[in-house]
C-alpha cells in the first residue's frame, strides 16, 4: 500500500507537487498520467526516497518513508524513467548487487536472477557488461532489479519506453498477475491505452496537483465527460493543441 | 522544403552552445557564494606569483651573467616549451576522442546540414581549449617575466601571442590528425582505453629517463671539458625542427633586438598549413570514423573476481561485500583508472631512488643530525604524496556514483554502510603505500629506530585522516555530472580539500617537531630523558587527537550530507 499525505515539493519558488493526497491500496494497479513536467517523476523519486519532500508525508506499507527510510524501501521496488546501470559490471553481477542491497544473498538470490534473466530474454547476456546492452536491455534488467528483493510495492516511471512489443506485453502480465497476487504496483505513462487497459484507478495531474482520479467511469462523472474516452478527458483535463496553432506551424 | 540556398551555419553558431554554456555557469556561480571564487582567485594568485617569482629570480641571475646568460635564457625557454609541447600533443589526442567522437552533442551536430570544414574548425577550437588552458595558465606568468626581465616594451605581448597562438595550434592539429587516423583502425572506446595506458607508458619512459640521466649535472659547467665545449652546446638548439623552438625564438629575438623573420614565418605557415591539412584529412575520414566510434563497447569480461575476495570478506554483511567487490571490479575494469596505478608505481620508484641518491653515505660519516632532519622532513614529503594520490583514488568515490545514485537512494542499503566500504576501500592500499614510503625510505635514510617509529605512528595516522577528509570533502562537494574520475579532484571541493589535508599535515609537522629537536638535544649536547618521554607522549596525544577528530568529523558530516542528498 502506498499512500501520500499532503506530499508537497517547491524548488525555490517553484512548486512541482503540490499538496497530493492519494492512498493506492494493495491489489491495485494505478495509473499517474500527466502531460511533461506535471509532476510525476518528481512525486516518483520522493515515494522512492531520492529526494526529501518539502512537507508530507509518503508511507509505503503502513511505514513512514521519512521516520523508518530503510524499513519503507525494503517493501520497494522502484524503476526510474532512464535506465542508468553500471557499463562496467555484467548483467547478472548488477542483479547480484542490487540483491544484496536488500540484504539478499545466497543460491536462493542465485535462483532468482536467473528466472528474472530467462523471463527477460537475457540470459545469454548475463555474463556481459552493460555497457553493450541496447536501451530496452537495460531498462528489462532495471526492472529485472526491481523485482529480485520480492518486493510488496512497484512504482515504475514509464515502464514501456525501449520496450519491443513483446517485452512490453509481458510487463504488463506480470504488473497484473503481481497485484492479483496482494502487490502494489503505482505506474507513471504517457500510452494512454496502456493505462485505460491496465489500470484499476488513474489520476490524471497537472501542474503539480491532482486534477482528477478514480476509475475511469469516476473520472468522467467528475469531469462531466461520460462521452470522452481517456485520450480526450486527458487533453480537456491538461490543455490540448488548438487547431489553429497547427495550422501556423504547417503552413510556415 | 527548405530553400537549397539557405545560409549553412557558421563556426560560430556550432561553438554557440559551449560559450553559452560558460556564461551560464559563470552567471550561475556569481549568484552562488562569493567565497568560493575568491578562494580560487586567491590560490590562482599564490600559484601564479610562485611561478613567476622563481622565473623571475632565474632570469635575472642569468642577465647578470655575461655571454652565456642570454643563451641560458633562449635555452630554458626552449626546453619549457618543448616540454609544453609533449604534454599539449598527449593532450589534444585525448581531448580530441571526445571533442570529436565520444561527446553528447555530435549526434546532432552530425546530422545537422553543418559543412565538413566548419565542423572541423568548431571542433578544433573547442579541442584547443580544452588541452591546452592548463598550459596557457602555466606560461602566462613565465612569458611574463621574460617580458619584465628582457624589457619588452608595450608590443610584446602581441609578439608573445603571435608565437604562442601558433604554437599551441600546431600539437592540436597534429593530435586531431592521429586521433582520426586511430579511431579509423580501432574503435574510438577501445582508442580512449588504447591511449590511458599509451599515456600513462609515456610518461613513464619520460620520467625514468628524466632521473635516471640525471639531468641536474648538466647544469654544472664544471662537468664540461671547456667553456668552448660548454658554450657550443648553449648555442645548438635543442630541437630545431619542432614549432617549440621557433616561437623560443620569436620570443627572445624580439627581447635581444634581433631581426629575423623565419620563425614567425616558419611558425604561422606550419600552423596554417597544419589546419589546412588536418581539414582535408577530417573530410575524407571522419565519418568513417565517427560511424565506427558508435560501436566498440566491451562485451565479454576476463575474470569475474569472486572466490578469495569474496571468501576473505564474509564477516562482513552482504551489502558492504557486494559494494566493495563491485567498486573493486569497476576500477580494476576501467583501463583509464587502473592505469594510473603503473604511474604511481613509477613515481614512487623515481621517489625512493631520489632519496638513495641523496649525497648522505657516500665517503666521510654523515652527520646524525641532517639524517635525523631529513628522515623527519620526509615525513612531511610522503604525506604530501599521501594526500595527492587520496585526491585522486579516494576523493572521486562518491562523486562516480553518479547516475546510479537512483539505485542506492531508494534501496534500504545504510548510506553508512556505503560510507563505511568506500573509505576502507580507499584507506587500506593508502595505508600499504604510506608504510612503504615511510619505511622503506627511513630504511634507506639509515634512520634512527626513534626516527621510524615516530614516522611509522605518524603517518599511519595522517592516512587515516587525509583518506577520511578525501572521501568527505568528495561528498560534501561532489562531481555527478563528471564521466571522468580523473578530472573530479581539479574541481573546487578537490582544492579545498588539498588545503584542507595540508593544514593538517602542518599541524602534525608543527607539533612533532618540538619532541624531535628535543631528541636531538639529548644527542648532541647529553640531557634528561625523562623529559623526551615526556614530552614526546604529550606530542603523540596531540597528533593522535587530531587525526582522529580529522578523521571521525569529517565522515559524520560527510554521512549527513548523503543522507540529504537528492537526485
Amino acid at each position: 500500500m502506498i499512500r501520500l499525505i499532503h506530499l508537497t515539493k517547491r524548488y525555490g519558488k517553484f512548486t512541482a507537487v503540490d499538496d497530493i493526497d492519494l492512498v493506492v491500496p494493495s491489489g491495485e494497479l494505478f495509473g499517474f498520467l500527466g502531460p511533461n513536467g506535471a509532476g510525476k517523476t518528481t512525486t516518483f523519486r520522493m515515494i522512492a526516497g531520492i529526494l526529501r519532500p518539502t512537507s508530507g508525508t509518503v508511507e509505503i506499507g503502513g511505514i513512514d518513508i521519512s521516520r523508518r527510510p530503510l524499513d519503507a524501501k525494503a517493501r520497494l521496488g522502484f524503476i526510474p524513467d532512464r535506465p542508468f546501470v553500471y557499463d562496467k559490471l555484467t548483467g547478472g553481477e548488477f542483479l547480484r548487487f542490487a540483491a544484496a542491497l536488500y540484504a539478499q544473498q545466497g543460491p536462493a538470490v542465485e535462483r532468482r536472477i536467473d528466472e528474472l534473466l530467462e523471463l527477460f530474454e537475457l540470459t545469454r547476456w548475463k555474463d556481459e557488461l552493460t555497457e553493450s546492452y541496447s536501451h530496452g536491455m537495460r531498462q528489462k534488467l532495471i526492472i529485472s532489479g526491481a523485482l529480485v528483493h520480492r518486493p510488496e510495492v512497484i512504482v515504475v516511471d514509464e515502464p514501456m519506453i525501449g520496450l519491443d512489443p513483446k517485452s512490453a506485453r509481458l510487463l504488463k502480465d506480470l504488473f497484473r498477475q503481481f497485484v492479483d497476487r496482494g502487490g502494489t504496483v503505482l505506474m507513471s505513462t504517457h500510452t494512454l491505452e496502456v493505462a485505460e487497459s491496465m489500470c484499476d484507478r488513474i489520476a490524471i495531474v497537472h501542474g503539480g496537483k491532482i486534477v482528477a482520479h478514480g476509475t475511469m467511469a469516476e473520472v468522467q462523472e467528475q469531469t462531466s465527460s461520460e462521452d470522452l474516452g481517456l485520450e480526450e478527458l486527458f487533453l480537456k483535463l491538461t490543455g490540448g493543441l488548438r487547431d489553429h496553432q497547427l495550422d501556423t506551424i504547417l503552413d510556415a | 522544403m527548405s530553400p537549397s540556398n539557405a545560409v549553412r551555419p557558421g563556426v560560430w553558431t556550432v561553438l554557440t552552445p559551449k560559450w553559452r554554456s560558460v556564461l551560464a555557469r559563470l552567471r550561475q556561480e556569481e549568484s552562488g557564494s562569493g567565497a568560493r571564487a575568491v578562494l580560487l582567485g586567491l590560490v590562482a594568485l599564490i600559484f601564479w606569483a610562485a611561478v613567476f617569482g622563481i622565473a623571475y629570480r632565474v632570469l635575472r641571475y642569468f642577465r647578470g651573467v655575461e655571454e652565456i646568460g642570454n643563451l641560458m635564457a633562449g635555452k630554458v625557454l626552449g626546453i619549457i616549451l618543448l616540454a609544453f609541447l609533449s604534454i599539449l600533443l598527449l593532450s589534444n589526442i585525448i581531448t580530441a576522442l571526445s571533442t570529436f567522437f565520444l561527446a553528447k552533442d555530435l549526434d546532432l551536430l552530425v546530422a545537422a546540414p553543418i559543412s565538413r570544414s566548419r565542423l572541423y574548425l568548431a571542433k578544433l577550437g573547442e579541442t584547443v581549449v580544452h588541452s591546452s588552458w592548463m598550459v596557457g595558465l602555466l606560461a602566462l606568468p613565465i612569458f611574463t617575466a621574460y617580458g619584465i626581465v628582457y624589457q619588452g616594451g608595450l608590443l610584446y605581448p602581441a609578439v608573445a601571442l603571435a608565437a604562442f597562438i601558433p604554437y599551441l595550434l600546431i600539437p592540436a592539429v597534429t593530435g586531431i590528425a592521429i586521433t582520426v587516423v586511430l579511431v579509423n583502425v580501432f574503435p574510438a572506446r577501445r582508442t580512449r582505453e588504447l591511449l590511458g595506458l599509451v599515456a600513462s607508458g609515456a610518461v613513464v619512459i619520460v620520467l625514468v629517463i628524466l632521473r635516471f640521466l640525471r639531468p641536474e649535472q648538466l647544469a654544472k659547467p664544471e662537468g664540461f671539458r671547456n667553456l668552448v665545449e660548454y658554450l657550443a652546446v648553449l648555442k645548438t638548439p635543442t630541437s630545431p625542427f619542432l614549432p617549440s623552438e621557433w616561437a623560443a625564438s620569436i620570443v627572445m629575438n624580439w627581447l635581444l633586438r634581433v631581426a629575423d623573420p623565419w620563425p614567425i614565418a616558419k611558425l604561422w605557415a606550419a600552423a596554417l598549413l597544419g589546419v589546412l591539412l588536418g581539414s582535408l584529412l577530417h573530410r575524407r575520414l571522419y565519418h568513417l570514423g565517427f560511424s565506427k566510434a558508435q560501436e566498440g563497447a566491451e562485451r565479454k569480461i576476463r575474470r569475474t573476481m569472486r572466490g578469495p575476495l569474496a571468501r576473505f570478506l564474509s564477516p562482513v554483511s552482504a551489502s558492504k561485500r557486494e559494494f566493495i567487490l563491485k567498486d573493486l571490479r569497476l576500477f580494476f575494469r576501467d583501463n583509464t583508472q587502473w592505469s594510473q596505478l603503473i604511474l604511481l608505481a613509477v613515481l614512487l620508484l623515481v621517489y625512493l631512488f631520489n632519496i638513495k641518491s641523496l649525497p648522505l653515505h657516500s665517503g666521510e660519516r654523515v652527520p646524525f643530525r641532517l639524517v635525523t632532519m631529513i628522515s623527519f622532513l620526509n615525513l612531511g614529503l610522503a604525506g604530501f604524496v599521501l594526500a595527492a594520490v587520496a585526491a585522486r583514488f579516494v576523493f572521486p568515490a562518491i562523486s562516480l556514483e553518479g547516475r546510479q545514485m537512483w539505485l542506492l537512494r531508494s534501496s534500504p542499503l545504510d548510506p553508512g554502510a556505503m560510507l563505511w566500504s568506500k573509505y576502507w576501500i580507499g584507506t587500506v592500499p593508502l595505508l600499504l603505500l604510506a608504510l612503504i614510503i615511510t619505511v622503506f625510505t627511513n630504511w634507506l635514510l639509515h634512520a634512527s629506530a626513534f626516527m621510524m617509529a615516530v614516522a611509522v605512528g605518524t603517518i599511519v595516522l595522517y592516512t587515516l585522516a587525509a583518506s577520511s577528509l578525501a572521501l568527505s570533502f568528495g561528498a560534501l562537494y561532489p562531481q555527478f555530472g563528471t564521466e571522468n574520475a580523473a578530472q573530479i579532484p581539479t574541481s573546487f571541493g578537490g582544492l579545498v580539500y588539498m588545503m584542507s589535508s595540508l593544514s593538517l599535515l602542518a599541524a602534525i609537522i608543527v607539533v612533532e617537531a618540538s619532541p624531535v629537536m628535543a631528541y636531538l638535544r639529548i644527542d648532541r649536547f647529553g640531557g634528561q630523558l625523562g623529559g623526551l618521554v615526556t614530552e614526546l607522549f604529550a606530542a603523540g596525544l596531540l597528533v593522535g587527537g587530531i587525526c582522529v577528530a580529522a578523521t571521525i568529523i569529517p565522515l559524520r558530516l560527510a554521512l549527513r550530507r548523503i543522507e540529504m542528498m537528492e537526485w
